[in-house]
């Protein structure tokens, strides 16, 4: 892995030069459930990253104890070289958690002051409502805004300190469409300055808009983890299907496994399946060869991806992790 | 299939560089968080709570007139009458309502994962600690000011000028064993339920302490009573106004209910903000 570079001569020591994130061989287990078990993640600064998974992966677990809410239980942990302890009292590190951390009988504006004065130097208050775009809402009671209007004012805190690393842990669960891309928007606009995001989400569509990298997680580990075009490229691939009478000699077999491009051949009786980039040649070496006949090309959306990559067999007795 | 699963790739320059970097050596708030900026707006968000400020205020005032009027308050009490000792008593009775429902707020903020918020913050688990206690002290001597203010203006009680600021000096400070219970109970029990177990509790801790009615010395309620928590500071406070001597058992019952509680606090805390 790509680690810590030394700093140039004559320049100060800044947040370039360090790992924004580094977690290193992370497992956490409460009681008997193992929730993580044996992540490594590198974020370097600037980066954007997803964390992606569906419930129970181990996301929110991780991303806890990124933001030193949770030790884990084997492995380490640092911010900007930091542990995360440090990094938060400096204001290095904010986040936006799923749900919570608000106090209703507060207005927006006094649940924001609140927070400020609980920092050595933060923004202006006025400032961060108006870039979470809440100001319109700012005498209103915390308990009386929408799930939505609750994210932003979160999200209108963790701008306080003016963090390097912004980690926000499923933000728009529960908001309808328009309020996932008005929450996104305001991220976006805010992210432009080259500050650190870590985002976990179970929606595929805002890793893929919102994100540089990312990262798949499932059952505690981390199973993919690349560009967005890198993981997409996963999903590349398309399906041919054909029928062949009899069954698909053992010879044929192999050769279809060798044809470039092919990463998969799954015999079902007669029906064969080929996952593969180049379906053409597939496609071609099963008519022109082969008995087949009845064959279908169909294309592997991003969700069959991401199925099966986080839906592959269990390897070990541990019990499925939850998301706590 | 299994080719691209564990490649891991991290770090892609895809955005450029930082155009503000972000500097790590920013400072750290002073007392660890605690300020008095912050004291005030905590106290001003515990005074929101009307049925708090009723709670500590309205409820020993309203005890204190229906007691003295129904006893005649103008027996002979030591240094003083009747009404005055009545008025002792709710002194204590409020500024412990006042500081157990202060610190049991905790219990509402960590439902409301409000603590954990503060985690996320520069705001030290000692001061927050910190910042409980003085908000205790506050809403404990605004309940004790409220019950000698209506006090003195009814007439009723009758002491010696300096047993006003020190009676209500006792049972301020007496009342900092219950902001420890306060948050012990705060740290232990679920929010629905610890409003209901206070009420309660700090009505028996009142009867035994003899604040709503005196118990006779050497009964077998009165040993029984010894072992409670306000059993010590009933007596003590009331010791410069009758002129009973202080016995150590007094002061003893105080120091080992304030051990307790605070242990007690501290043990709850520290399991609390290892979870997770």
């Amino acid at each position: 892995m790509n680690t810590t570079t030394a700093p140039a001569p004559g320049r100060q020591t800044t947040g370039s030069d360090l790992l924004a994130v580094a977690l290193t061989g992370a497992t956490k287990t409460f009681g008997r459930t193992a929730a993580v078990r044996g992540v490594d993640l590198h974020v370097r600064p600037g980066e954007v990253v997803a964390l992606l998974g569906p419930n129970g992966a181990g996301k929110t677990t991780t991303l806890d104890m990124i933001l030193g809410l949770g030790t884990p239980t084997t492995g380490e942990v640092s911010l900007y070289g930091m542990p995360p302890r440090t990094a938060v009292a400096r204001g290095l590190v904010a986040a936006v958690l799923q749900s919570g951390g608000l106090l209703p009988d507060l207005t927006v504006k006094e649940m924001v002051t609140y927070t400020a004065c609980l920092f050595a130097r933060t923004r202006p208050v006025a400032e961060v409502l108006q870039r979470a775009g809440i100001t319109g809402i700012a005498d209103r009671k915390v308990g009386k805004c929408s799930g939505g209007e609750q994210q932003r004012l979160r999200f209108a805190m963790a701008l306080l300190a003016d963090p390097a690393l912004l980690v926000l842990d499923e933000p728009t669960t529960g908001m309808d469409v328009d309020g996932r891309r008005r929450f996104w928007q305001s991220i976006r606009a805010d992210g432009d300055e080259g500050r650190t995001v870590l985002f976990a989400t179970h929606y595929l569509e805002e890793a893929d808009v919102y994100a540089d990298r990312i990262v798949l997680m499932a059952r505690g580990l981390v199973v993919a983890d690349g560009t967005t075009a890198e993981v997409k490229a996963l999903a590349s691939g398309r399906t041919v299907r054909a029928t062949v009478p009899g069954g698909l000699p053992t010879a044929d077999l192999h050769r279809l496994g060798d044809l470039s491009g092919v990463d998969e051949v799954e015999v079902r009786g007669e029906s064969v399946l080929v996952h593969t980039a180049d379906s053409d040649a597939v496609a071609r070496y099963l008519l022109d060869a082969t008995t087949a006949r009845d064959l279908e090309i169909t294309a592997r959306a991003l969700e069959d991806a991401f199925v099966s990559l986080t839906a592959a067999p269990e390897p070990s007795t541990t019990p499925e992790g939850s998301d706590r | 299939m299994t080719s691209a699963t564990q490649s891991a790739q991290p770090g892609h320059p895809v955005r450029p560089a930082p155009a503000v970097l972000p500097t790590l050596h920013r400072p750290v708030p002073a007392w660890g968080g605690f300020s008095l900026r912050l004291f005030a707006l905590e106290v001003r968000r515990l005074l929101r709570n009307r049925r708090t400020v009723i709670l500590m205020v309205v409820m020993p005032v309203a005890l204190y007139f229906i007691a003295s009027s129904s006893v005649g308050g103008d027996q002979d009490a030591g240094h003083g009458n009747v009404a005055a000792y009545i008025l002792i008593s709710m002194g204590v009775y409020g500024a412990m309502l006042a500081t157990t429902s202060a610190e049991a707020m905790v219990a509402v903020e960590r439902s409301r994962g409000w603590t954990r918020q503060l985690r996320l913050t520069p705001l030290t688990p000692v001061a927050y600690i910190l910042l409980k206690a003085c908000c205790a002290v506050v809403l404990g001597a605004l309940s004790v000011t409220a019950v000698y203010l209506a006090g003195a203006v009814s007439g009723g009680p009758q002491m010696a000028g300096y047993l006003w600021p020190l009676t209500a000096g006792i049972a301020l400070a007496g009342s900092l064993v219950f902001a420890a219970l306060g948050l012990f109970l705060g740290y232990l029990l679920p929010s629905e339920n610890v409003m209901q177990f206070l009420g309660l509790g700090v009505a028996a801790m009142a009867f035994l302490g003899g604040l709503f009615y005196p118990i006779p010395a050497g009964s077998t309620l009165d040993l029984v009573a010894s072992f409670t928590p306000l059993y010590g500071l009933g007596h003590l406070v009331h010791a410069p106004l009758t002129g009973d001597p202080v016995q150590a058992v007094w002061v003893l019952n105080v120091l080992v209910w304030f051990a307790i509680f605070v242990l007690g606090a501290v043990w709850r805390f520290r399991a609390d903000t290892a979870r997770g």
